[in-house]
């Protein structure tokens, strides 16, 4: 599936911006991200495994937060940096 | 309801009087002696100085020449993160580490060892246990302080936590553990209080000291919470408070729920330690136990409430504050909009205010505890940073301060470190 990585997350990616991943739920998807660009999950997700207060995540446009969501091949991710700050 | 220091002007502020001693208020409330250093003095440093600076849009190092006349600047390092401390390794004067995060994504460290040049990410950072099911877990938010370990314990640091929580990493910075003794102590809840007895930027842990004689014994200052000692490398720990008021808390001289805004142990006699309270400056001789206020010495009008501290590398008995009015809602700028260091040297007796070369008048600084620091020249070099964005230095421990630097990023921290040849 593609998945949409925003900026501030492009020095861990090498500055793609849209990487594939195989992944059949969020926690896997996280996961392999990890494997793929170490550090880049704890900047997203904290230590109790919950997504950070200003990290969202769209499967096919669809905001979730729960790390079971489950994934499809054909589904879109976009990660995003929450509208916040001033 | 916050201690109403009193901020009415008095004869003691006026600029004629700004070099006068101000002689004890009270002196039944304070009687240290002139310290003698333990061990043999270190000659005074004669090289660069660089200044490393954190600030809420990243981290620049200011380098001088020799005679700290002139600074050119590197960085800014991580722009757009929020760096809350860069540590200069003394083991090896080479290595750094900075804390950061930015505005949405999580807490790291990096670790450089070419000053600034290179760096590389903690693989990691200092995090909390995952919870069991059913109980909250704590999450780190930001890692505010950072000491380096003893000098005998290569690649041995701590870091201090907002929510509060003490780490240790034994590989110079790349893998972080919790400090068990602490994090898991069975007072740890009533020790920290909730979220609500932290700063408004979050509860904070922070004045990690190590006793240079000794690598097991340990302090700690928490916002709020006091001031806590381990002897045995963190695996239990004990208040340390008796003496220091909490004029907010109902019982006004608890044995924990203090607000240490900065602790200070002197290199040199590491039995003396000082600290710049939320209600006041303190002085501890360990032997005693119990902290004095040497802050009543202060003049009235412009209080002992502040957040830096900081001493001098040679003389136990001498270091500098930085006033904040600590008034009514607690504006934490310059009493009077007029920025002065206090200096004293004698462990407290009496207080000299130093403002020559800062703004007379309506300058309302701030200048939070880990923003100001001293080198080791001789004279000694006295820095601190505002939150606007100010770098004042003096050559001459405080007695004419300079501009270094100014439009920067709020500054959180200023580290002065001699550079190695």
């Amino acid at each position: 599936m593609k998945v949409m990585i925003p900026s501030p997350l492009y020095d861990y990616t090498g500055g793609d911006y849209e990487v594939d991943v195989d992944a059949t739920n969020l926690a896997g998807l996280l996961a392999e991200l990890e494997r793929r660009y170490p550090g880049i999950r704890f900047r997203m997700v904290n230590e109790q495994d919950a997504l950070r207060g200003h990290i969202r995540i769209f499967i096919n446009g669809v905001a979730v937060r729960d790390m079971s969501a489950e994934l499809n091949p054909q589904d879109e991710v976009f990660i995003v940096q929450a509208l916040s700050g001033g | 309801m916050k201690p109403n220091n009193g901020s009415k002007p008095s004869k003691d502020n006026k600029p004629g009087n700004k070099t006068k001693t101000i002689k004890a208020a009270s002196p039944k409330t304070v009687s240290p002696k002139t310290v003698s250093p333990k061990t043999a003095v270190p000659k005074a440093a004669a090289g660069s100085v660089a200044l490393l600076v954190s600030t809420i849009k990243g981290a620049f190092i200011f380098k001088s020449d020799t005679t700290r006349s002139k600074w050119k600047v590197r960085g800014p390092f991580f722009l757009g993160h929020i760096v809350h401390h860069m540590v200069l390794d003394p083991r090896d004067k080479r290595t750094l580490l900075l804390a950061a995060k930015t505005g949405h994504l999580g807490p790291t460290l990096y670790r450089s060892g070419d000053m600034g040049k290179t760096w590389k990410e903690a693989s990691k950072p200092p995090a909390f246990p995952k919870a069991k099911n059913g109980e909250k877990g704590r999450v780190v938010d930001h890692t505010f302080w950072l000491t380096p370990g003893h000098a005998s314990e290569a690649g041995v640091w701590y870091g201090g936590t907002s929510t509060q929580g003490l780490f240790r990493t034994e590989d110079g910075g790349g893998t972080w553990a919790p400090v068990k003794g602490f994090n898991d102590h069975p007072n740890y809840s009533k020790w920290t209080g909730g979220e609500q007895d932290g700063t408004p930027d979050g509860p904070k842990l922070h004045s990690i000291i190590v006793d240079p004689r000794d690598a097991k014994h340990l302090y700690i200052g928490m916002s709020s919470g006091g001031v806590f000692e381990s002897t045995d490398r963190g695996a239990n720990w004990l208040p340390l408070n008796a003496g220091c008021l909490a004029e907010f808390h109902p019982d006004k001289y608890p044995e924990y729920g203090h607000d240490p805004h900065c602790v200070r142990m002197h290199p040199l006699a590491p039995d003396i330690l000082y600290q710049q309270n939320h209600c006041g400056i303190y002085r501890m001789d360990r032997k005693e136990g119990r902290w004095v206020r040497i802050g009543d010495n202060m003049p009235k009008s412009v209080g002992d409430i502040g957040f830096p501290m900081e001493l001098h590398p040679r003389k136990a008995d001498t270091c500098w504050v930085f006033p904040m009015d600590g008034t009514l809602v607690w504006p934490r700028t310059s009493p009077d909009g007029k920025p002065a260091t206090y200096i004293t040297r004698n462990s407290g007796r009496s207080w000299q205010r130093q403002d020559k070369g800062l703004p007379p008048k309506q300058a309302w600084l701030t200048v939070k505890r880990q923003a100001m620091s001293a080198d080791a020249h001789q004279p000694v070099g006295v820095y601190f940073g505002t939150t606007s964005g100010e770098i004042w230095g003096s050559r001459n421990e405080g007695g004419n301060w300079h501009s270094i630097a100014r439009n920067l990023p709020h500054i959180y921290a200023v580290e002065a470190v001699e550079l190695a040849r």
